[in-house]
């Protein structure tokens, strides 16, 4: 690989005050310039001796190139991100042992667990054929520009993971990172989607050549804020807002929720929380120190605090549970009692359009439900229920 | 490096909601004037609780998409985003002239300016006067037109009516059209009347509203008798008693309002060089007669 004149010209400014990236140091002493890389070691070189030894580890600098005058952005979400889309490591300052940082091994729900770091060499190959990683419903490729002759350049592809082996000829194919806010707007059956991580995201689209900041804009607009605080969790510094610290802020016509009582944020939590409704995964408890029974989910994003459909839903709950109980009388058979449960069952899982038309052995068959609502309801369209507890 | 958030308040139930914030947010982000632009929301992703946190920029410049001072502006954005230090009293206004505050996220630990929302800003009177060009299809009309500014209006927020007298008085002393009133929904005087307080043949109505939803496509061309049923849309202009009734929808999806966007943040301290005249052409020039402006919300 050559490693092309600017390249050499940039890494030159800056190897007098030291480099140390990615497995690659070069810095200059009184004995002249001394380069380093993992697998070789160069000392007391003059400047021409340098450039020769910088071609000679090319892929080296023009990878530095890449990350440090490209990308830059050291310490932000952004550069760790894209450092992750190509499984480099993480903590790219512990240049000592670039490829074992210490966000090299993927904690607990990580999007791709397990995939150890590459160092640069292996990077390299890797990106010649592309190298897959996914982000909830997304699926995304690094990798180089010009894969015969890599001058260190990456780009990215995104597509939905259920179209990893279609055909790029049948995708749409978009490259404005604002068309991902249209895609993500309505799911398969045409429904609005007010909550981005919703694993309804529709497939069937392509975005083909991102640069590393239109990649992080475009997922951005698929999945908001999922990035920063992805990061904030791998440093340690993810803020979790719980739910009665979440509650009591609420002013308005939320103001209610926080007498939402602790056994029915659990029924809540249940409810909206899981990974069939969310690929969040739910890291906010009850409060500090009380955590909820209900299961937080395996999604491959941290959620930090009640998000607003919760937060509304909570609202609702609230008005329901303070109402009073009573006992009511209603003649129902055994199977019409089974028949109820069937139909709440298949309304909570979202179960109802693939029970077929004839399949009235299904309690939540249409005809099924029908025919217990022209039998069991008055005229005023009621079940004909006694409350006798008065 | 400086950055836009433009704070709106977006919907669960419906999509549309969020379209104008959507629309102004790429018009700002043509013009390159910010290093990042962002839209959040309170019903929407990314959430005003969690948006702060996307940027990189150190300042940022935050503007509610909101027609009023009130509520959302006073109390729910500066709490959800954390903006320590906080007190409505730091705009020191009277309903109508709030600036901005500078204050820290503490999450994030940025600088925050925080803005007085669109709909107080002097420079709405313009994009109201512009719904009314647009309305028409007519940029000089005003002799022998009526203009009515409508407002929602409530018992539970002085403010909410302050806003649209205040642009009704603006363009008033204007003297660019014949009468001018300002309408409620909720309080009085009524937009169902809107006929008994014009003289003028032509009325142009504009509803001070941010984004077309239940209200200016169902509740208002109805109530003003546009209408039998909005799903049967209405024709501009409509004929209502004699008059001829000039309604186009929620003056917060005309293009202009990315310049008050751009003022409002410009009054912070915002560096934006000429990105409001470049806003300005790019609104002048869509702002011509299209074949299908003016249609109802049956299209």
């Amino acid at each position: 690989m050559t490693v092309a004149t600017d390249d050499l010209e940039t890494l030159l400014d800056h190897a007098s005050s030291g480099i140390a990236f990615d497995g690659l140091h070069v810095d200059e002493s009184d004995d002249g310039y001394r380069l380093e890389t993992p697998a070789n070691e160069w000392t007391g070189l003059d400047e021409d001796e340098l450039r020769r030894a910088l071609d000679a580890a090319g892929e080296y600098a023009t990878n530095w190139r890449y990350w440090q005058e490209r990308i830059g952005g050291e310490g932000t979400a952004r550069r760790a991100f894209l450092r992750w889309c190509e499984r480099a490591p993480l903590a790219d300052a512990e240049t000592d042992e670039a490829t074992t940082g210490p966000w090299s091994e993927s904690g607990e729900g990580d999007a791709d667990a397990g995939d150890a770091p590459l160092a640069v060499p292996e990077r390299y190959d890797a990106l010649r054929d592309g190298i897959d990683r996914e982000w909830g419903q997304l699926s995304i490729t690094a990798r180089f520009v010009d894969v015969d002759d890599p001058d260190g350049e990456r780009v990215y592809d995104l597509w939905h993971v259920d179209d990893a082996d279609s055909d790029i000829a049948d995708l749409e194919v978009y490259d404005d990172p604002r068309d991902a806010r249209d895609l993500a707007t309505y799911d398969d059956d045409g429904r609005y989607r007010p909550l981005k991580t919703a694993p309804t995201l529709p497939a069937g689209w392509a975005f083909t050549g991102l640069s590393g900041a239109d990649l992080v804009e475009t997922v951005e607009f698929f999945y908001p804020a999922t990035v920063a605080n992805w990061h904030r969790e791998l440093q340690g510094t993810l803020d979790v807002d719980h739910w009665l610290e979440t509650a009591e802020r609420q002013t308005g016509i939320y103001d209610v929720i926080d007498e939402l009582p602790r056994e029915a944020v659990e029924w809540m939590a249940e409810a909206c929380c899981a990974d069939s409704q969310c690929l969040r995964r739910r890291e906010w408890q009850y409060e500090e120190g009380d955590e909820l029974d209900a299961d937080g989910g395996d999604g491959p994003f941290p959620c930090r605090e009640p998000c607003s459909l919760v937060v509304a839903a909570a609202r609702k709950c609230t008005t329901l549970e303070s109402e009073t109980e009573h006992t009511y009388e209603l003649e129902l058979t055994t199977s019409e009692l089974n028949q109820l449960e069937e139909l709440i069952d298949a309304v909570a899982d979202g179960r109802i359009d693939e029970i077929r038309e004839a399949d009235v052995y299904d309690g939540a068959n249409r005809y099924r439900a029908r025919y217990l609502r022209a039998k069991r309801f008055d005229d005023d369209g009621s079940l004909e229920a006694t409350r006798v507890d008065e | 490096m400086q950055a836009l958030v433009i704070a709106a308040h977006g919907s669960h139930l419906n999509p549309d909601a969020s379209d104008p914030t959507y629309a102004h947010a790429d018009t700002i982000r043509e013009t390159g004037a910010f290093d990042e632009v962002r839209e959040a929301f309170w019903k929407e992703e990314p959430h005003f609780r969690e948006v702060i946190r996307t940027l990189e920029s150190d300042e940022v410049f935050v503007v509610p998409l909101f027609i009023s001072e009130g509520y959302f502006t006073e109390e729910v954005i500066p709490r959800e985003l954390r903006l320590e230090d906080w007190d409505p009293d730091k705009w020191e206004s009277d309903g109508t002239s709030a600036s901005q505050a500078t204050l820290e996220a503490e999450d994030v630990g940025k600088t925050i300016h925080y803005c007085g929302p669109v709909g107080t800003h002097d420079a709405m009177t313009d994009v109201i006067v512009q719904r009314a060009e647009t309305a028409t299809e007519d940029p000089d009309v005003g002799e022998g037109f009526g203009l009515s500014v409508v407002g929602h209006g409530t018992d539970r927020n002085e403010n909410s009516a302050k806003a649209i007298e205040y642009h009704s008085d603006r363009i008033a002393e204007r003297d660019r059209f014949d009468e001018v009133k300002a309408l409620f929904m909720d309080e009085e005087p009524e937009v169902d009347d809107v006929t008994d307080y014009f003289e003028s043949e032509d009325i142009v109505v504009v509803p001070l509203f941010i984004a077309d939803g239940y209200h200016t496509q169902e509740d208002i061309p109805e109530d003003m008798g546009l209408t039998e049923d909005y799903r049967l849309g209405w024709d501009v202009p409509a004929e209502v008693d004699g008059h001829r009734v000039w309604y186009t929808g929620a003056v917060g999806t005309e293009d202009l309002m990315a310049d008050v966007v751009l003022e409002r943040a410009a009054d912070a301290g915002a560096d934006i060089g000429d990105a409001r005249e470049a806003v300005r052409e790019l609104a002048a020039s869509v702002a011509d007669p299209e074949p299908s402006a003016g249609a109802g919300a049956g299209d």
